[in-house]
């Protein structure tokens, strides 16, 4: 059975439905892209999961659970991990600080991941007395994904990690991705970077109006002429 | 030498008293700002609440004969201070947890808190009646008079006002410690700073909106029962002086803990050096002076004290929005 299992949502704000039947499977260890155009309802299905937005039909499945409708308090339980794209730290608490509060539902011993994570991101380690706000964009990213980290994830949920970012950071990004799912945590990703994104996708979402365009492992759909066409600007 | 001891008794030890009640609640109001986003303009009437549960459970001690070396009221603060901050839980529960649940807008529980002011000053007089009370139910205020080297006249301070100064110590040092050593303390900067991340990161907002209640209550008990055995205790006695708290709330930073104390003593400094009678420390050069010096010397009439936290934060509002220490801008 998936890990994650997302099948006929619809979802919205207020009344307005933003999904209109989006359906989405992972296995354990997979990265998921979710692309698409501006407005196709990408960030909106990683929203759906975590409870921020009304919930009209469908369901979310995870781990044999149904989450549908889920509160965003209830996630770190489940052992779900959320990377917004924008104010993704507390910038008056420093970096440790930041850290801990990942561990928040935490109740044991939790610093054998506070040093693993420390080992991914080593420019961490030797700010870890400085509050997160005085960190440049790049090590901000680091801290989110850190913070993200402490719950140790079964899933995390990535939006638009290279939003802003140069295009030298972009890869450094996506190879962090990599060497996370490495260890086990499925990705499920939103990008505007459809190309670079899809090339480390196990699995690839195309979304459009609210619903799934084309479905397929990451390399089909950079390989299908209508997608890169449609998509991925030829 | 004497005017000396009269500005320190005058200037200084007015200014550190009135600035460590302002800290004391502005640290309440301040810290509700950050976690709950809305000014509570019921605070000083938990003050004022909070100081009549510490003459009632300070009565009973009395009644129960009950004495011991500090003023019972003291004592009976503490407990108070527990009974005021589930108080203070309660009119969260009752009043500002529907709003929030609801989503209301700030204004609209701005407007609530407005509302609960009047009830509990209408509550408070009809159980208490108008007329002020004396806090000293078992023994009257102590007096230290400490000689000043070179003066005839002794530094006045009294016990209460000492047992204040220390007390606004030690709640400093614990409050700090709690933000920044404790789990929950942790979580409360975190939810100040990003409520919305720290849903997602699992943290209990209900643990975080109950710790500020607690820590704004009690801290308003205390300033309440010490701002009342300073002077007097009356119904109105803290509304009183709840423009000046929010005063040095915005100018310590709104959302700043450390900000409020900073502005609470700022606040209180200015104050009473603005209505200080300066003429007195330069009746001893009076005959060096090119000009005679007046008998009155105040920059400001006692009657207009009030004036003195709005022209600070006029100042403030317009040169650093944001407070000393950086808080939220008021939108």
């Amino acid at each position: 059975m998936s890990l994650l299992e997302i099948s006929d949502l619809h979802a919205g704000y207020g009344q307005m439905n933003i999904l209109k039947g989006v359906n989405l499977s992972l296995e354990a260890g997979e990265i998921g892209v979710i692309v698409g155009p501006n407005g196709a309802g990408k960030s909106t299905t990683l929203k759906a999961i975590f409870g921020m937005l009304n919930i009209t039909g469908g369901s979310i499945r995870f781990d044999g659970a149904d989450i549908t409708g889920i509160r965003s308090e209830q996630l770190a339980d489940h052992r779900i991990a959320f990377v917004p794209q924008e104010h993704n730290v507390f910038p008056t608490l420093t970096v440790h600080e930041n850290l801990e509060m990942g561990a928040y539902v935490r109740r044991d011993d939790f610093s054998a991941v506070m040093d693993h994570v420390y080992d991914i991101f080593p420019p961490l380690k030797d700010k870890r007395n400085q509050p997160a706000g005085e960190l440049s964009g790049g090590q901000r990213q680091m801290v989110a994904f850190g913070r993200a980290l402490m719950i140790e994830p079964k899933l995390i949920l990535l939006d638009e990690p290279t939003a802003g970012l140069s295009p030298m950071f972009m890869s450094q990004i996506f190879d962090r991705v990599i060497a996370i799912n490495r260890t086990g945590v499925t990705v499920a990703m939103v990008e505007q970077n459809a190309k670079q994104a899809l090339a480390i996708a196990h699995k690839g979402f195309v979304l459009a109006g609210g619903l799934n365009s084309y479905t397929d492992t990451g390399q089909n759909l950079l390989n299908n002429p209508e997608v890169a066409a449609s998509f991925l600007g030829g | 030498m004497n005017e000396i001891v009269f500005f320190i008794n005058k200037g200084l030890v007015s200014g550190l008293i009135i600035g460590s009640i302002y800290a004391l609640g502005a640290i309440g109001v301040t810290l509700i700002f950050g976690i709950l986003r809305f000014a509570h303009f019921a605070h000083g009437d938990m003050m004022t609440l909070g100081a009549f549960v510490t003459l009632i459970l300070s009565a009973a001690l009395a009644a129960l004969g009950v004495t011991l070396p500090v003023p019972l009221a003291f004592v009976a603060m503490f407990p108070a201070m527990v009974i005021t901050a589930f108080i203070a839980i309660g009119l969260d529960r009752t009043f500002y947890k529907p709003l929030r649940q609801a989503g209301a807008r700030p204004v609209v529980l701005v407007m609530a808190s407005v509302g609960v002011t009047l009830m509990l000053q209408g509550l408070i007089r009809l159980f208490a009646g108008v007329r002020s009370r004396d806090m000293f139910i078992d023994a009257p205020k102590e007096i230290f008079r400490l000689p000043f080297p070179g003066a005839s006249r002794p530094v006045i301070i009294t016990e209460p006002q000492v047992l204040l100064i220390g007390f606004v110590i030690v709640a400093v040092i614990v409050l700090h410690w709690f933000l920044t050593r404790s789990r929950l303390g942790k979580a409360m900067r975190a939810v100040s700073d990003n409520p919305e991340l720290a849903r997602i990161t699992g943290i209990n907002t209900n643990h975080v909106v109950w710790a500020t209640w607690i820590i704004g209550g009690a801290l308003a008990c205390a300033a309440g029962t010490m701002l009342s055995m300073d002077v007097t205790l009356k119904p109105d006695l803290s509304f009183n002086i709840l423009l000046p708290i929010f005063a040095a709330t915005i100018v310590g930073g709104i959302g700043q803990p450390y900000g409020a104390i900073a502005g609470g003593f700022l606040v209180g400094f200015c104050e009473t050096l603005a209505v200080f009678n300066w003429s007195i420390l330069l009746r001893p050069i009076k005959d060096q002076l090119w000009f005679e010096v007046p008998t009155s010397m105040a920059l400001v009439p006692t009657e207009y004290k009030l004036m003195v936290p709005f022209l600070i934060l006029i100042i403030v509002l317009i040169f650093r929005p944001t407070g000393i220490f950086k808080g939220r801008v008021l939108a």
